[in-house]
């Protein structure tokens, strides 16, 4: 049944990008939502069916091979698929969030001039994600991986009139191919390595070669780089906040569900070459640390909500690196899923109260709602808690796993992974009050037609918030009882999964203490934005140093734009005028004088008439087959 | 036989075309142009994909200087003759919008030229590819010099004498081969032949190198490229870029590798890096320019570059690159002319910044230059991929720091063409652009059909990869058997 029903899973996203994109001027929007809509659902409910299938079986792997891709002398690249325990999962991520997502766009994007536009977009980037996690070699997971930029590119620049917008777009497409360019020449190095860049070649002679093989640890360094760039890690994230220009829907299918988890995915897929190189593991660790706790910096004093939550989705992927540099794939992949639920649902949340206060943005003129928007209020809540690390819900069970292996691995990581916890339980309840609490602070005008989203919006949010609340127990560890489902579930997929060693005390004592920051942080932000009522400054306002160091997002983008575009614009300018036009060109000059000197004379021969010419050419190329046919003859 | 026919009838369609008056010109060109095509497909049906040199001709022709009639179809020529004989159509409907003066001189030359193309691309005679090559450039400096922008008769006569000078350094290569070979005559097997020593080998290098890096134009030959581009009318640029150019990379393959493989081994590097500086160097350069045509017109160079540093690499991978790239270099680059050319017809400048917002109200345009760009940046689903993976993984093996240099592309390429497309098609609408109509009619028929060329390709790219892959072999043991011989 998988080898014959697997393909139809990409396809169906794909026709309906096909129909919808050449339909999206005369269809309705009722046919466009069903058509985009129903897609993604028929290609859930085959997810489902195939996870049943594939739980019931014993094999755990099913090759798909469609055809022959590339093949040039001894390289071979298949178009081929890979069912297995991991992509299930991811299967069952992209298509049903997907799924919730577009529903919830019905409602979100319902004015919008661009309606058959938007569901096109959003079905093709559904197919890429498809191909990416189905795909059975680098190459296939590559046409995934640069299709979903290409996705985010469009939808970040959605609304492309406006040029800030236009240039984020950009900006994501760019420094994506930064780390493309590094999967790339990790995937020459696969070949050249292991003769193939199939996973089911390459994963088994791997497992066979030394630790700390300088190939290996080159491999996944070149690997990790590619992460770092669709993964918004250290120091290519600057872009996923800029996309927050994008379509609220965009921010939360792509832009924290799907699309930026890709590279813990590919990390996680190729666990075994990750597991042989302790130096990379050291870096991926490190990075996803100092990703975790910049970026939840940056998001304590962000005013925009959907910037606090952006960061907030660095600041997540920054945890999940550091699962994976500490070899808990398999917790690091938990994390992709609660997170999946839980900041979709935060996604869609803040997308519902921008959809209410009419695209305001500014959580300074918010404040008050939640009389209002009592369900977004109430599933938004239930995301922050799973995202603090409260238990019972689904963040608490996910964020303590890594925090364990991180404190089996190095103390120090541990700290700062514990202290990022505290900032963002801080920050995400800090976001909640300075929206829902206390009064409303924008114009009276806009108070007036303040009102709860309509269903196909809200429903997606209620579905989302039970799997945020109720998500984690896929996944209890044995401390409490559990039996590790998820882990186990990927070990299928070859995965490698280490336990832990800690005692069980030890472990309470971890989570107790990571519980205690989490309450910390929301006893301090109720203090100061429910009970003080404290709303941050104005722009004009004047900010302590450190404030302003976070506000202004440690100034990276300035940075970057002095080091790197500035000079490289420099360069191109000087490339232009002084050696191409004056050194290069001159040079030629020198020598074409002579010879245009030298036929001053010849060109007094030239009359000019073109006719003239063409008759001479073609009458000397009678004469010359005259000639031959005579000399034959 | 039917090599004649495919040769010959552009040739025969020149001399009809020359004779009509007024609009008919062009409908003849296309109509002789698509028969062209026609016959191309047809001598597809009859080809064998192997090594061997099928409808081959031989004939004497100039016997007391031991020249022949010779010419023949491998998988590497035929790609060529498919890349010319495709996009000459493309090239002469993207015209129909334009009336030029004296239109039957102006469609003759081009016919004129496709001949000369096609004799290049299927020579197996030097003197006969020569006669090729310059029959081809005439024709073109005539529609750049005839029908171009204010400068051109400066540019272009910079042009041409930088190329007939190239060229006169091939015509020396070629008769001293001739004078070294027993048999005396210009026959390439007999070239193939030679038993040149590596001092020998390292002048013919040289000789035939310069005239072809000036054709594609390789760094730093390349000063002539942006101006003549710039100044050409938009159908003579599309010729020079997309089909012309491959002269010299055919050139290289045919006529440098086989023939001196020790000289090629004993300067492969230095032409490699000249290659690859000029990926890296033609890129900066795209970045800040003003004027969208300059801006295409060194991002050609960079991704010549990129293609000429895959001949050098040697490997399968790499000419199997390059036979993909030519044609989706070729098929990409009109598309990107013929954009600019829509917009510089209605709008009367290609100056970035005077442009905007063309998204809005040409949504059709808007659609297709993204899919041609898309294609040009190489994105995995694009006829640009293909060949990009190829040459990029056979410039890896080459050496590993080149690859990663040669790798910038993918990344530099991302800047300067979005750039470009924000700056041109995204933001609000001006002025000037308010009033811009989309796309119709022939237009559409050009740009659709390259946009459907470029997917398809890059979805499924193994019948023209198969389409090579025996001669390319072929070729690269030739190589290397003379080359384990001189040592």
């Amino acid at each position: 049944m998988i080898n014959s029903l697997l393909w139809l899973i990409p396809l169906l996203p794909l026709l309906g990008f096909v129909i919808n994109g050449l339909g999206r001027n005369t269809f309705s929007k009722s046919l466009v939502g069903i058509i985009g809509s129903g897609a993604v659902l028929a290609s859930f409910v085959l997810s489902v069916i195939l996870f049943f299938d594939l739980s019931g079986s014993t094999q755990k792997q099913f090759p798909v091979e469609l055809f022959d891709w590339i093949s040039a002398g001894n390289l071979h690249i298949p178009l081929s698929f890979l069912y297995d325990p991991l992509s299930s999962i991811m299967l069952l991520i992209i298509t049903g969030i997907g799924f919730l997502i577009h529903l919830y766009s019905v409602g979100y994007m319902h004015d919008d001039a661009g309606f058959g536009k938007f569901f096109a977009y959003l079905n093709l980037f559904i197919f890429f994600m498809l191909i990416l996690v189905l795909g059975s070699n680098y190459i296939v997971m590559f046409i995934g991986w640069e299709g979903v930029g290409l996705c985010s590119y469009l939808l970040i620049g959605f609304w492309y009139t406006n040029s800030n917008y236009a240039s984020a777009a950009k900006k994501a497409f760019v420094m994506n191919r930064i780390g493309d360019l590094g999967f790339l020449l990790g995937v020459f190095l696969i070949f050249n390595t292991f003769g193939s860049v199939e996973f089911a070649k390459v994963f088994p002679q791997a497992a066979s070669m030394m630790p700390g093989a300088g190939t290996i640890t080159l491999i996944t360094i070149l690997l990790f780089i590619g992460a770092c760039g669709k993964s918004a890690q250290l120091p290519l994230f600057t872009w996923l906040p800029d996309a927050m220009a994008g379509p609220t829907p965009v921010s939360a299918l792509i832009h924290a569900a799907t699309m930026v988890t890709a590279g813990i995915y590919m990390i996680a897929r190729s666990s075994v070459l990750f597991d042989l190189a302790p130096t990379t593991q050291m870096i991926i660790a490190i990075i996803g640390t100092a990703t975790a706790l910049v970026a939840a910096i940056i998001a304590l004093t962000q005013t925009d909500i959907k910037k606090v939550l952006a960061y907030s989705t660095v600041s997540q992927l920054g945890y999940m690196f550091l699962g994976l540099g500490v070899g808990a794939y398999t917790g690091s992949f938990f994390h992709v899923l609660t997170h999946a639920f839980f900041k979709a649902l935060l996604f869609l949340g803040a997308g519902s109260v921008i959809h209410a206060m009419h695209h305001e943005q500014d959580m300074r003129h918010m404040g008050g709602l939640k009389g209002k928007l009592k369900i977004t209020f109430a599933t938004m809540m239930i995301g922050t808690i799973a995202i603090a690390g409260l238990p019972p819900f689904s963040g608490f069970f996910s964020k303590d796993e890594i925090l364990a292996h991180a404190f089996e691995y190095n103390k120090v990581l541990w700290a700062i992974g514990l202290f990022t916890a505290f900032l963002t339980a801080f920050y995400m309840f800090r976001m909640m009050f300075l929206t829902f609490s206390g009064k409303y602070r924008g114009t009276h005008h806009a108070e007036e037609y303040i009102h709860e989203s309509p269903k196909i919006m809200t429903y997606p949010l209620i579905v989302l918030a039970i799997l945020a609340a109720i998500g984690g127990l896929i996944n209890i560890p044995a401390v409490f009882g559990g039996n590790e489902w998820l882990a186990h579930w990927l070990t299928g997929a070859g995965i490698a999964h280490h336990e832990l060693t800690l005692d069980h005390t030890t472990e309470f004592a971890l989570m107790a203490v990571s519980v205690l920051a989490a309450l910390i942080a929301l006893f301090y932000a109720y203090t100061k934005y429910v009970k003080n009522a404290h709303v941050p400054v104005s722009d004009e306002n004047k900010r302590s140093i450190l404030a302003k160091i976070s506000y202004n997002k440690f100034y990276l983008d300035e940075i970057y734009d002095a080091i790197i575009t500035k000079p490289l614009d420099a360069f191109s300018r000087f490339f232009y005028r002084i050696i191409d036009k004056k050194v290069i060109d001159g040079l030629v000059n020198g020598f074409g004088w002579s010879a245009t000197e030298g036929s001053k004379g010849l060109r007094l021969l030239q009359s000019g008439n073109v006719g003239f010419y063409i008759f001479m050419m073609v009458f000397g190329i009678i004469a010359l087959l005259l000639y031959t046919y005579l000399s034959i003859a | 036989m039917e090599l004649l026919i495919l040769i010959f009838l552009p040739l025969v369609g020149a001399l009809i075309t020359s004779l009509l008056k007024g609009g008919s010109a062009k409908v003849s060109a296309l109509g002789f142009a698509l028969i062209s095509l026609c016959v191309t497909i047809g001598l597809l049906t009859q080809f064998t994909p192997d090594a061997t040199t099928q409808f081959a001709v031989n004939y004497p022709w100039i016997q007391q200087l031991g020249i022949n009639f010779h010419a023949g179809i491998d998988g590497i020529s035929m790609i060529t003759v498919i890349l010319t004989n495709v996009l000459m159509p493309l090239i002469i409907l993207s015209s129909f919008k334009h009336e030029y003066k004296n239109a039957n001189a102006f469609y003759a030359l081009i016919l004129f030229m496709q001949s000369g193309l096609l004799l290049v691309f299927t020579a197996l005679d030097g003197f006969l590819f020569y006669i090729g090559w310059e029959a081809a450039l005439i024709p073109i400096y005539f529609i750049c010099a005839m029908w171009g922008g204010k400068d051109r008769i400066k540019v272009n006569m910079k042009f041409f004498v930088y190329t007939i000078a190239g060229s006169l350094f091939m015509l020396l290569g070629i008769i001293y081969l001739y004078l070294q070979n027993p048999a005396k005559n210009f026959d390439i097997n007999a070239f193939y032949a030679l038993n040149l020593d590596s001092y020998q080998q390292g002048w013919i290098f040289w000789a035939f190198f310069i005239a072809f890096a000036i054709k594609m134009p390789i760094f730093p030959f390349h000063t002539w490229q942006p101006d003549t581009y710039t100044e050409a009318p938009a159908p003579g640029t599309m010729l020079l870029s997309g089909i012309m150019l491959k002269m010299g990379i055919y050139g290289v393959i045919r006529w440098l590798l086989p023939i001196v493989p020790q000289g090629v081994n004993d300067w492969v590097c230095v032409a490699m890096i000249l290659s690859v500086i000029g990926i890296v160097y033609a890129s900066l350069i795209a970045f800040t320019q003003k004027d969208a045509k300059r801006l295409v017109a060194y991002s050609s160079i960079a991704h010549v570059g990129l293609i000429s540093a895959g001949i050098f690499a040697l490997s399968t991978q790499g000419l199997q690159g390059v036979m993909v790239q030519m044609l989706s270099h070729g098929i990409n680059v009109i598309g990107l002319f013929f954009v600019l050319d829509i917009i510089s017809s209605r709008l009367h400048t290609n100056k970035i910044e005077e442009l905007g917002g063309l998204a809005k109200v040409a949504p059709k345009l808007a659609i297709t230059f993204l899919i041609i760009l898309l294609g040009t940046v190489a994105l995995p689903g694009t006829n640009g991929f293909i060949g990009e993976f190829l040459l990029l993984f056979s410039v890896y093996n080459y050496n590993s720091w080149l690859g990663l240099i040669a790798g910038l592309t993918i990344i530099f390429g991302a800047v300067y063409m979005l750039r470009m497309y924000q700056k041109v098609m995204l933001g609000e609408t001006n002025t000037l652009t308010i009033s811009f109509t989309d796309i119709k009619g022939t237009e559409k028929g050009v740009l659709y059909t390259i946009c459907v060329l470029i997917i398809v390709m890059g979805v499924y790219p193994k019948p023209i990869l198969h389409l090579s892959e025996a001669s390319v072999q072929h070729l690269l043991e030739q190589v290397n058997q003379k080359l384990t011989g001189v040592n």
